[in-house]
């Protein structure tokens, strides 16, 4: 099978899934791929593995290059299942010096393989090994986004292997961005972002801030998911650098899910309010948008109108799981805006008001219940509220300039 | 004692078991942990703990 060689001696020998749609509730429509890369030097390096089910990808890429058994050390960045999940048979076919991880990739790794006897190398954050001509620097990334992340830094080489960090569910033939659509590859990497990485924005500006301070030189970041950045480094830095500071643009998303078009209809007057004042704004359908797809949106938007009717004293299920969704994300820093339509109690505003309130989202507004059908001015009134997040983004953000 | 939650990963210190990880003693007090103690599961500070409900 087609390796690649990213750097002198330094090789991609992962496996592309072409086949995957949902990864754990997060759509994949592009299938993705499981990065792993070998090092030849006096010692030699197996960074990361790939999926169970695409094991023998792995093996027979290495086998193109080298007998299994010449690799020295295995490096775990990240001990999740998609790239430890054929680290058993791995481990058997290598038969490692050193499985290399960081202090709770140990215990992960106990806890998700049950297997003392293998041959664990804790490294601590920063720590360098030699492997003959170059030497790796682990820099331990936790939270970013498991307790056992961390980075493999070669210097000699400026190539940070990044771990989930950086990537996108992108599978494609080509393994280097500037093989592959720039703005297919940035929504994906966005994408990437909003699902895994945005709750821990916090962490992510500290590790920005810290790998600028330590002035590590990078001329390519390999992540374990997608295509390499090597034309464009400094792109998904920055793009990063973006996200994790919340900086909302002039847009607004209508969320929302609807029983007999009435909420549908509020929707769409409190969308046409945003618009009138010059908003970019998506309609988004609970029941034909993915959550996935929504909370990527989510991310650089300023203002969140969340829709929903009352069913049963409560949300509508579709509404409900995307609250919990989206309070995992933990998103921040936004204008909120509640309504929908009811029969005879209507608490379902009550509820998308309350858990705004506690992602602390300015209410610009009440919110609005209708009654069973609106009328005209209840739609009025809709396309008000909708005008009223308009004019405080742009306040905001004027504020923000 | 309170429990206290740790806002990056949500893990709970309760001063009944300790840390055993980083060598802190059942009984210890979450005000009574060094200042340069950290989240045993994530290595957040201690000011990123919050007393738990």
């Amino acid at each position: 099978m087609q390796v690649y060689e990213i750097k002198k001696d330094i090789y991609w020998v992962g496996a592309v899934d072409w086949l995957v749609r949902d990864f754990h509730g997060y759509s994949t429509y592009k299938g993705t791929t499981y990065n792993a890369f070998l090092m030849f030097d006096e010692k030699n390096v197996l960074f990361d593995t790939v999926k169970h089910n695409l094991c023998s990808d792995l093996v027979h890429r290495i086998r193109t290059l080298t007998d299994p058994e010449k690799i020295d050390y295995i490096v775990v960045n990240h001990v999740e299942m998609d790239h430890t999940g054929c680290l058993p048979e791995i481990v058997e076919l290598v038969k490692p010096e050193k499985i290399i991880c960081s202090k709770m990739g140990h215990k992960n790794l106990l806890a998700h393989f049950h297997r003392p006897d293998w041959p664990y190398h804790v490294v601590e954050n920063g720590e360098t090994i030699s492997v003959g001509k170059r030497s790796i620097t682990f820099i331990e990334t936790r939270m970013l986004h498991w307790p056992d992340s961390m980075f493999s830094y070669i210097p000699e080489e400026k190539l940070l292997i990044s771990s989930d960090a950086f990537g996108q569910h992108l599978g494609t033939s080509e393994r280097f961005d500037d093989e592959v659509d720039e703005s297919e590859l940035m929504y994906q990497a966005k994408k990437y972002y909003a699902n895994i990485l945005y709750l821990y924005s916090p962490q992510v500006r500290k590790l920005l801030k810290s790998v600028a301070e330590a002035g590590l030189e990078i001329d390519m970041i390999a992540p374990d998911h997608g295509v390499i950045w090597r034309k464009g480094p400094d792109k998904i830095l920055k793009a990063y650098e973006d996200w994790s500071h919340h900086r909302g643009t002039k847009k607004a998303l209508v969320i929302y899910d609807t029983m007999w078009h009435s909420t549908e209809m509020m929707a769409k007057a409190v969308a046409d309010g945003l618009e009138s004042t010059g908003i970019s704004v998506k309609l988004l359908d609970l029941a034909v948008n993915h959550r996935s797809e929504i909370v990527t949106d989510v991310i650089d938007a300023k203002g969140i109108c969340l829709g929903c009717p009352t069913l049963n004293n409560g949300l509508l299920p579709r509404m409900a799981g995307f609250l919990m969704y989206l309070r995992g994300l933990r998103p921040a820093q936004k204008f909120g805006f509640a309504f929908g339509s009811y029969g005879w109690s209507g608490e379902a505003v009550k509820h998308m008001n309350k858990a705004m309130e506690e992602w602390k989202f300015e209410l610009v507004h009440e919110g609005i219940k209708v009654k069973y059908v609106p009328t005209h001015d209840d739609l009025k009134r809709c396309k008000e509220a909708g005008q009223l997040m308009g004019k405080k983004i742009i306040e905001a953000l004027e504020d923000q300039a | 004692m309170k429990q206290y939650r740790c806002t990056v990963c949500g893990y709970v210190y309760d001063p009944k078991n300790g840390d055993p990880d980083n060598e802190i003693k059942p009984g210890t007090s979450f005000e009574d942990l060094p200042d340069d103690w950290t989240c045993p599961i994530c290595g957040a500070s201690k000011d990123q703990f919050e007393p738990a409900e």
